[in-house]
């Protein structure tokens, strides 16, 4: 497979240049924390990849049911980090169930089992992550940060 | 294609592969799939219990692979050569059965901070049974432990020292002789993990005089799902069996059982016999080579790839800085790219390396890098992979470079 079909200009760009890597609380890993500025309740979540040992941290801040803002922190590869910004660019202002449904294309996307062109367009520029699912070592590093959401707003859901 | 090569199908089918990833397991030469491939046609049978010729082949084949392994390593019985799957099944059953026989509450176990996992987390479920502590020796700059620090954490409470002789991420070997000598006179035993060392030294367990030897067949061109564990009789013959079923017993009635004798007492079931052909076909494979000649390649190929990369400023290599006692085991990073990028990046120019925590989380984090790419030698390659290998890394920079 060629190369720059995955290392592709959306993909360095997210990795070199992420724009939403930053911090919504002082939390480290605890489920909900505060945020200082603001004071809004921020839903907070570590993702492992047992693979690497990489780690990202990533924080909520869910009102009314729509995902008002988002951000992420640790460290990864290319395709964890550039995918994670992706995620959190495509998330924000999204319902709760509209971001579980985005995270289980995606995840279906890079594993191979949604290929409908149409149907995928739906992720916007996460696209540039479909080739991912010819490179299974590194499905893993894509994921990372779509499962934690998924897992993050799935825990949430549960709570009402 | 170098003439080493060339005993090898898979080299000859990807010519322009560089393979360096042997330190997670070597290919496997024509002889070594020949001689598997031979005992399924002319002499496969179950082994030990058959009444008739073709298991008494089977149990030649299986027997005669067993004394050649204790020739190889210098074992004084053969009885104190079991087999296992690989090395950390081999690490199991010595931290299973020898912490049952020796391990009482607050005793202590020492191992190192560069211990693979498979000599790690079997002594951490280990000390979980028994009360016990798990104590760290760490390392020199140079990946080597010091006997200030051996003695250091002796103390009349640790049972069992279990140390690897060579680190699969720092390519250092441990002068044991030293430090084993220091361990019995504190009248600790010691089991060595051997699955990095085996395959670029020659291993004397008697003149090591180490209680216990663990190492995997796949790591020295033997097939996968062999390995075997050396154990001084004195102690094998103590401690209790690891697994139970068939073929490890004497006697069975209804609540009791007595055990086979050494080495069945620590060999349930059946066993690999095909996988243990392989292996004695791969130490003919080692002999006919010569550890001379494989010791003198793979020091010269570590020491090469060692100085080509650290003249790259942006590279950062771990452990010692004369690469020649690498033992062809280089890990590095390149400055702000991860590895597994570095591994694809890698790989789509042909070059095969690791790149992760190599099993060996608590290291990396020791050594401050969390992760690091490896590429690890075996006499196999040459120059012309090396070379490979270092200008893909400066592919790899400029590329990613190139987005900043």
């Amino acid at each position: 497979m060629a190369l720059n079909n995955i290392y592709n200009e959306i993909l360095m760009e997210h990795n070199a240049h992420p724009d939403h890597k930053h911090k919504l609380s002082t939390a480290s890993d605890c489920k909900t924390a505060i945020n200082p500025h603001c004071g809004d309740e921020v839903l907070v979540k570590k993702g492992i990849n047992p693979t690497c040992g990489d780690e990202i941290i990533l924080e909520l801040n869910v009102e009314d049911g729509v995902i008002k803002d988002a951000a992420f922190n640790g460290q990864g590869c290319a395709i964890s980090q550039a995918s994670t910004d992706i995620m959190v660019d495509l998330i924000i202002g999204k319902k709760i169930d509209e971001a579980i449904e985005l995270t289980d294309l995606f995840i279906k996307m890079v594993r191979g089992e949604e290929k409908n062109e149409t149907k995928l367009e739906e992720l916007d520029e996460a696209m540039a992550l479909k080739d991912v699912s010819h490179m299974p070592a590194r499905v893993k590093c894509a994921v990372l940060a779509w499962h934690t959401l998924n897992e993050m707003l799935k825990e949430k859901e549960s709570q009402k | 294609m170098n003439q080493y090569k060339n005993f090898f199908p898979i080299m000859r089918r990807y010519k322009d592969l560089a393979y360096l990833d042997n330190a997670a397991t070597t290919q496997k030469p024509d002889m070594v799939i020949d001689a598997v491939d031979n005992y399924y046609k002319q002499e496969n049978a179950n082994p030990l219990r058959g009444l008739y010729a073709l298991s008494q082949k089977a149990t030649e084949a299986y027997e005669n692979a067993r004394e050649k392994i204790a020739n190889f390593i210098g074992a004084a019985k053969h009885q104190e050569i079991i087999y296992t799957r690989n090395a950390s099944e081999s690490l199991n059953l010595v931290a299973y059965s020898l912490s049952d026989l020796l391990l009482k509450e607050n005793d202590e176990v020492l191992i190192s901070i560069m211990e693979h996992h498979s000599n790690m987390i079997p002594w951490q479920q280990a000390v979980k049974r028994h009360h016990a502590k798990l104590v760290y020796l760490y390392p020199d700059k140079n990946g080597l432990i010091t006997t200030d620090e051996l003695k250091n954490k002796l103390s009349p409470k640790t049972k069992i020292l279990s140390l690897t002789q060579l680190s699969n991420v720092l390519g250092a070997k441990q002068n044991l002789k030293e430090l084993i000598k220091i361990a019995h006179a504190n009248k600790t035993v010691v089991s060595i993990d051997g699955a990095q060392a085996i395959p670029h030294s020659k291993i004397d367990v008697q003149a090591l005089d180490c209680d216990f030897y663990s190492f995997s067949g796949h790591k020295i061109y033997a097939p996968m799902g062999i390995g075997v564990l050396y154990g001084k009789e004195k102690y094998l013959n103590e401690m209790p069996p690891f697994l139970t079923g068939g073929e490890m017993i004497d006697y069975v009635d209804e609540q009791t059982a007595t055990f086979a004798e050494l080495p069945y007492k620590f060999e349930a079931g059946t066993q690999n016999v095909g996988g243990a052909v392989g292996l004695s076909a791969a130490i003919d494979f080692m002999n006919s080579i010569g550890y001379d000649t494989i010791i003198k390649r793979e020091t010269e190929l570590g020491r090469f790839a060692g100085e080509e990369l650290s003249k790259l400023p942006y590279v950062t290599i771990y452990g010692d800085k004369d690469f020649s006692h690498h033992h062809g085991v280089i890990a590095f990073n390149i400055e702000g790219i991860h590895p597994h990028d570095v591994a694809s990046l890698m790989d789509s120019g042909d070059v095969a390396i690791r790149g992760g925590h190599h099993c060996a989380q608590p290291l990396m984090r020791y050594l401050k890098c969390n992760f690091c790419c490896r590429a690890s030698m075996a006499f196999y390659n040459d120059e012309e992979d090396i070379i490979k290998l270092v200008n893909r890394t400066k592919y790899i920079r400029s590329y990613f470079n190139g987005a900043k």
